[in-house]
């Protein structure tokens, strides 16, 4: 019956495990694999498709001239995908990757663009891997400015924890001692090219040290990693998200489900959407999850002593929602009225760019897949704005290529051999800035609307407000200062649709706090309502920061997937 | 998450880098509209002019192939066929009728017709009047056909086999990144890979 189940052991029941991890992407890989190694049977419910490391990655070794449409989004495509037609995910080169928008409708009370991944890997095939650790400045955050509520977790408790997952992750960085932004356990660093070491020490000069350009820190192995020998280092193709052949960055196929598989404990079952946790409101545990398998509509139990909920933030929320509904109307876990509010992700589209004259004798070799990064220094050592929080930027500086104007040549033999040579420099970045949480924005159960499984779908109610459009004056000001203090002429920016969900760092809707009456989860991720079950992907993040969440996902996993098994064992579970 | 910098780097390469050329890509093209102006009819005729369009705009020259040893007639088919909206295939329809309209006023005969410098004259006249309209145009006002023609002939040039790997430098496993290297004039741009 269980045909999509690939069982690794036949030494238990067939729908009985230890525990259950619903969800294959960064942070359902990183519990698979601390869980395994513990030494618990475990199966991964993935509700998308397969995708085998490497021999999956069908696009992986083609060159731009393979693709029908250059990897260029049809008309076809703008029709099947409205959501994701939004912005650049919709293209021709990994369409497979991002989850259909018929098959997975939601309701937007506001805009908001969900761009998902459903298959084994999630959007770690996907994800940008920029890689930051958190420090106190963003863990106090809250409850320095009176937002939200605290997170009951300050560095010191993460710290090492961040070692760990970087050490297997493999983080390439530079170490730089930034007290905003913590020095990772680094693999190499990648370069800056010249250009932008030129522009890095403008900017330390210009702002007295407080502003810093350094290398982007990404989940990308620049050296050998002995513990995991199925992975090459990266070859520098920057062909990333077609699925990485090397092994390269870190990706759930190439790091944490190969080592969960090693332990023999691992099954893993894809097509299967977990509809439910099961709940015993006797004993305040969950018993297991109810799963319905995507292609053959049939209804399964599978039961576990523990329940990992790594479905990706929204659609995490959106199983406590449907679960234990006869003890709790709103779902499990929703007796402080927390769940589902509280959502945010990074707002992006704030750029600023300009000309870099000379350097005309410099180039670079390979695709770097990673650019610069300027941390955060707002309201930060001494800095006070009229907004909250801060924000960070992205950038590049680079050769211009054959789009560019060549003089007084408009077509001809001259302007085609001019345009076989690199251009003039340019350098350019875009801010991601941090939402607060605000009980608004939230996502409720649309019990109107069904997908194609029959299941009630999310409606999402999320905008950007006060502090935001706020910040974003600022994010647009800071970065034409920066941009011309780098040294570059001509200099422009904008401000361009910052609509929440473009960052695809969707996070809250179940926060970790202190007190059970005003949080979703404990310290350790467990849910209040039934510690048995952890929810450790971006839903538990108290606030947002600007970091990219993927690093401290891997590291609250990890931890709690220690606590787990030690509560486990002390039989408190 | 996900490739947001591949993403701005690939639409950087397809669109010419221009901020403006990248929120038209990546916005997609606006939404059907019911008119019943035609499309192209792409019959080998018309793909070898487009082929002899494109080769005047990028031309074989010692140091390369141009834009007809990259099929471009063909490429352009395809995408005006498949990626185009109805709005946009409407002025690309016009392109080959309007070069040949051109033609005729100027030399007394078609574009096939005219000489290799009569051609080159031809094209260098429609892109400034290309420019000239392209300037004056409001949010959502259609580009002129030749400034569709250009984009088509650089993107599915600098973007084929023969200009990736005999025009530009294709190195599609550079193994390492170096940050400052040294540059000499001729030597070539790195194509996509």
């Amino acid at each position: 019956m269980n045909d999509h189940q690939q069982n690794n052991t036949t030494t238990m029941q067939e729908n009985e495990f230890d525990a259950i991890v619903v969800g294959s992407g960064i942070s359902g890989g990183w519990a698979a694999k601390e869980l395994c190694e513990k030494g618990l049977k475990v199966i991964v419910l993935e509700r998308g498709k397969d995708v085998k490391h490497v021999t999956d990655y069908k696009n992986a070794m083609k060159a731009p001239w393979e693709f029908p449409h250059r990897g260029s989004r049809t008309q076809k495509m703008i029709e099947d995908y409205p959501v994701l037609k939004r912005d650049y995910p919709l293209n021709e080169t990994n369409l497979d990757w991002w989850a259909s928008d018929k098959d997975s409708p939601y309701t937007e009370v506001k805009r908001f663009d969900w761009f998902r991944g459903y298959q084994v890997g999630g959007r770690s095939l996907l994800w940008g891997r920029q890689s930051y650790r958190w420090s106190d400045f963003d863990f106090e955050g809250n409850v320095r400015d009176g937002v939200g509520v605290d997170w009951p977790v300050r560095y010191k408790d993460i710290e090492s924890w961040y070692t760990y997952v970087e050490k297997f992750a493999g983080i390439s960085g530079s170490r730089e001692g930034l007290p905003q932004l913590p020095d990772s356990h680094f693999l190499p660093a990648m370069e800056l090219n010249c250009v932008e070491r030129d522009a890095s020490d403008r900017i330390k000069k210009a702002f007295g040290g407080k502003r810093s350009l350094i290398i982007g820190r990404v989940a990308h192995a620049t050296a050998a990693l002995a513990h995991s020998p199925g992975r090459g280092t990266c070859q520098f193709r920057n062909k990333c998200w077609l699925g990485c052949p090397y092994g390269g960055y870190f990706s759930t196929q190439a790091s944490t489900l190969p080592a969960a598989m090693a332990t023999g404990n691992l099954t893993i079952r894809p097509f299967s959407i977990v509809t439910r946790i099961l709940y015993d409101k006797d004993t305040k545990r969950a018993t297991g999850v109810e799963v319905l398998d995507a292609e053959t509509n049939q209804t399964y139990e599978y039961r576990s002593k523990i329940v990992f909920l790594n479905a990706s933030t929204l659609n995490s929320t959106w199983v406590l929602m449907n679960s234990a509904t006869d003890v709790w109307p709103d779902g499990l876990g929703s007796s402080s009225g927390q769940l589902g509010r509280n959502l945010m992700d990074h707002h992006l589209g704030v750029w600023a760019s300009g000309d870099v004259d000379g350097y005309a004798d410099q180039y670079y070799y390979g695709n770097r897949p990673n650019g610069f990064y300027i941390p955060r220094f707002r309201n930060l050592q001494g800095d006070k704005q009229e907004f909250l929080r801060g924000f960070g930027y992205q950038g590049a500086a680079s050769r211009t290529g054959w789009s560019r104007e060549v003089g007084e040549y408009s077509i001809g033999a001259e302007y085609k051999d001019a345009l076989l040579e690199p251009g003039p420099w340019r350098i350019g970045m875009g801010a991601f800035g941090e939402m607060l949480p605000d009980e608004r924005n939230r996502v409720t159960l649309d019990k109107t609307r069904q997908d194609k499984w029959g299941l009630n779908v999310l409606a999402i109610d999320c905008e950007l407000r006060e502090n935001e459009n706020l910040m974003r004056q600022d994010m647009l000001n800071a970065g034409l200062e920066i941009i011309e203090a780098s040294g570059a002429k001509n200099v422009t920016g904008g401000i361009g649709d910052g609509t929440p969900g473009r960052g695809i760092h969707e996070m809250g809707t179940a926060r970790m706090g202190h007190d059970p009456k005003t949080s979703v989860l404990n310290k350790w991720n467990q849910v209040w309502d039934a510690p048995n079950v952890f929810v450790t992907d971006g839903s538990f993040m108290t606030s947002a920061a600007c970091q990219n969440p993927s690093l401290t996902y891997m590291a609250f996993t990890a931890r709690a997937a220690d606590h787990a098994v030690s509560e486990l064992k002390k039989m408190n579970l | 998450m996900m490739n947001r910098r591949d993403a701005i780097a690939r639409v950087g390469l397809i669109m010419g880098g221009t901020v403006v050329g990248a929120e038209a890509f990546l916005s997609g093209c606006a939404p059907s509209g019911g008119s019943a102006a035609a499309a192209t009819t792409f019959t080998p005729a018309v793909v070898a002019m487009l082929d002899e369009v494109g080769e005047t705009i990028l031309p074989t020259t010692a140091k390369s192939p141009g834009a007809k040893a990259a099929k471009i007639g063909e490429f352009m088919k395809v995408i005006v066929t498949d990626c185009y909206d109805k709005a946009d295939q409407e002025v690309f329809a016009t392109a080959v009728p309007s070069i040949n309209a051109l033609a005729s006023e100027t030399y007394g005969k078609p574009f096939m017709d005219l000489a290799g410098d009569e051609r080159h004259a031809l094209l260098v006249t429609l892109d400034q009047s290309a420019r000239d309209h392209d300037g004056g145009l409001e949010d959502g006002d259609p580009a002129h056909y030749f400034t569709l023609v250009k984009q088509l002939t650089l993107w599915g040039f600098f973007t084929s086999e023969v200009g990736s790997t005999e025009g530009l430098r294709y190195l599609p496993v550079p193994g390492k990144y170096d940050g400052c290297t040294e540059y000499e004039d001729g030597d070539r741009a790195w194509a996509a890979i």
